[in-house]
């Protein structure tokens, strides 16, 4: 199992460094540490939401949600600042971690209390999310000129080469990983996907835990509402729009499983770093920016298939392992095997 | 810790006495989508002096005609536990196609051919990869949703396709009336080629699920997928046969909507997937797979069409529209969950 995941991961870095490779064939400045510095700042956001995302992915659910709540904290942050800007930053920060995680909460009590699939409760609430942003800002935008200097400039402080937005998704990936391997509450993420009547057994509510995987991403998102407005120094409604599915992408490419249970947060990472190369790359190399939704989509879809494939040559040889452990068993049906 | 809602059973009710033809109709999802039409029609017809105009009415069937065309084929790939949310990309990759066939000087004949060839085409491949190689659809559909968006996108950058043939613009825009043969009756002078298209679509697809084997084998497959296998039902080559009638229809909704708006941007038809899927679990259809009726899509397409078309007289705006519509979806699967919930625990 481990060897398979180290296998992914050492794959994507090994085609991450071929791809700057061949990026930089075209065009040599784009290996300097700077750009690629560049490249991981450019990247954070969707490294951040990612980690939201595969929390939730883990538990066998899907967020849709939050691009769109993304939106509406980055809007209502944004005006907060303009009307008071005397409001203190980490404050500010708080409360958009704060607005993002009670949206995640109702996703995920709709998921956990009510028990609609999280497919179809986070694809109502991506449009009721975006459409309250609209309700709040009338449509008005929020520009670079109303909000204050500080709730603009911080993540873009240079520190020993990386700007604090560049930090901000470091700081998270440490936390994060430390959450998933090392807690209660991470253990349980993995169990509750990888097998929930197991789960169960073994004293893990379910439910609960996928609750707690919304909250997570959803005030992953807010904290990204704010950086997002903070970065293009700009809030309205449709910024970030389709940003959910570069986040499912990005957990898809590093090899977190859709069936929930399986993934670690190198390979969300690399997968958000996979594409984050991918998007700078193409100016770089004079290719359309257009061109850059079509090759996520062609990624996703071989990301899947290669998926798909590992979990198929897994299931195979725990059932040969069953098989050869009970050899009074091997004639009879062995449960799962459908599946 | 009490259950784990995803293997719980339903408990097992035996009433006293069957329920009458007449009870089991009228405390039917459909009788109520049917009364909550009527209601809105009232309402509507209430609040605005101009709502019951026949030409009126007759614009305000182009808020579903086209979505429902493609809902209708959802419904059946959605009861067999797949999905479909590519739909919304293949209308813009089909209606590219058909622009730059324009372009290239093509007839309104070939234009046709070439939306329904995309659609048929873009639809096959979601069937290969779901089908085929046994991938789960909402993955998949997601990665295709962008890529056949992006695809669109590359051909036709911040540009926009016009120039279409002017009798393209008939399916659109048309009326049956045009017809030599159409009854010149009062009220049937409103009557455009997209009513008539829904009509019959709705028909042919009520009786493919309702009353035709491969129906059953669609109910079969999406209440025990397995037990279908072993039943001889063909499973996946039913399940290509739907992602190819998806693939189908929203070729045609292309054509539909490419000859209404008589343009095409790489946006065309944004955020439609969730509509179509919306309108097919108003219509009662699970989500889950294995219920659904086509009448309960086609009231629930009248009322989707009905409520954006009032939301439109007073003048409320897109977006917020589409809060209603988040809200319709959350709460229309919400509320049999919560009082089955409750019936349940009352009976218990």
């Amino acid at each position: 199992m481990s060897r398979i995941l180290k296998y992914r991961e050492l794959l994507l870095v090994a085609i991450i460094v071929v791809l700057i490779a061949v990026f930089s064939y075209r065009a040599p400045s784009f290996a300097s540490p700077e750009s690629l510095a560049n490249v991981f700042n450019d990247t954070s956001i969707l490294m951040i939401l990612a980690l939201g995302q595969m929390a939730v992915i883990l538990t066998k659910s899907i967020d849709l949600s939050v691009a769109a709540n993304l939106s509406f904290t980055g809007m209502a942050i944004a005006m907060m600042n303009a009307a008071y800007p005397q409001i203190p930053l980490p404050l500010l920060v708080g409360m958009a971690m704060g607005i993002g995680a009670f949206l995640g909460a109702i996703n995920g009590f709709m998921v956990w209390k009510i028990g609609i699939p999280s497919i179809v409760a986070t694809l109502g609430t991506l449009t009721i999310y975006r459409g309250m942003a609209f309700v709040l800002s009338g449509g008005a935008w929020v520009n670079q000129t109303q909000m204050t200097p500080a709730f603009l400039n911080t993540p873009r402080v240079v520190a020993l080469g990386l700007p604090l937005l560049g930090w901000t998704a470091i700081l998270a990936i440490a936390i994060i990983s430390l959450v998933f391997t090392r807690t209660v509450f991470g253990r349980s993420l993995y169990a509750a996907g990888g097998n929930p009547t197991a789960a169960l057994y073994a004293g893990i509510d379910v439910g609960r835990t996928r609750f707690f995987a919304f909250v997570l991403s959803g005030g992953l998102a807010g904290l990204c509402g704010y950086l997002w407005v903070s970065r293009y120094a700009v809030a309205y409604v449709d910024i970030a729009a389709g940003f959910e599915l570069d986040t499912v992408a990005a957990c898809v490419i590093g090899g977190i499983s859709t069936l929930g249970g399986i993934g670690s947060v190198a390979g969300a990472i690399l997968g958000a770093l996979f594409l984050g190369v991918i998007k700078n790359a193409l100016p770089v190399i004079n290719v359309s920016p257009f061109w850059q939704m079509a090759i996520s989509g062609f990624v996703i879809i071989v990301a899947v298939l290669f998926n798909a494939r590992q979990e198929k040559r897994k299931g195979r040889l725990i059932l040969r392992d069953a098989v050869k452990h009970r050899p009074a068993l091997a004639g009879a049906p062995v449960e799962g095997a459908a599946a | 810790m009490s259950t784990l809602t995803l293997e719980k059973q339903p408990i097992r009710h035996i009433p006293d006495k069957l329920s009458t033809p007449a009870g089991r109709i009228f405390g039917s999802w459909e009788a109520l989508l049917a009364a909550v039409a009527i209601a809105i029609f009232i309402a509507n017809s209430l609040a605005s002096p101009h709502f019951l105009d026949p030409w009126n009415l007759s614009d305000a069937t182009y808020n579903f005609t086209e979505k429902a065309m493609i809902a209708f084929a959802m419904t059946l790939l959605i009861i067999s536990g797949e999905i479909d949310l590519s739909v919304a990309a293949i209308i813009a990759l089909a209606s590219t196609a058909m622009g730059a066939a324009a372009q290239a000087g093509f007839q309104t004949p070939a234009l046709v051919g070439v939306g329904l060839g995309v659609g048929l085409l873009c639809g096959a491949f979601n069937g290969v990869l779901v089908a085929r190689i046994g991938l789960p659809s909402i993955v998949v559909t997601i990665g295709t949703m962008s890529l056949f968006r992006g695809i669109a996108q590359i051909v036709l950058g911040d540009q926009a396709y016009g120039g279409y043939p002017a009798s393209f613009a008939w399916f659109g825009q048309g009326y049956m009336s045009d017809f030599s043969w159409w009854p010149t009756l009062p009220g049937f002078e409103v009557v455009t080629f997209e009513m008539v298209a829904f009509v019959v679509i709705a028909l042919a697809f009520g009786i493919l699920l309702h009353w035709t084997v491969f129906g059953r084998w669609i109910y079969a497959i999406g209440n025990n997928a397995f037990a279908a296998q072993f039943s001889g039902i063909p499973v996946q080559r039913t399940k290509f046969a739907l992602f190819l009638m998806t693939g189908l229809m929203s070729g045609f909704a292309a054509v539909c909507l490419t000859s209404r708006l008589s343009s095409t941007r790489h946006t065309i038809a944004a955020g439609w997937e969730l509509e179509v899927v919306t309108m097919a679990v108003l219509g009662g259809v699970s989500i889950l797979g294995g219920s659904g009726t086509i009448p309960g899509v086609v009231l629930a397409a009248i009322v989707m069409g009905l409520v954006t078309f009032g939301l439109g007289l007073l003048n409320v705006p897109g977006i917020v529209m589409s809060i209603f519509i988040g809200l319709l979806l959350i709460l229309v699967i919400a509320l049999p969950i919560v009082f089955r919930r409750i019936r349940s625990r009352t009976a218990a």
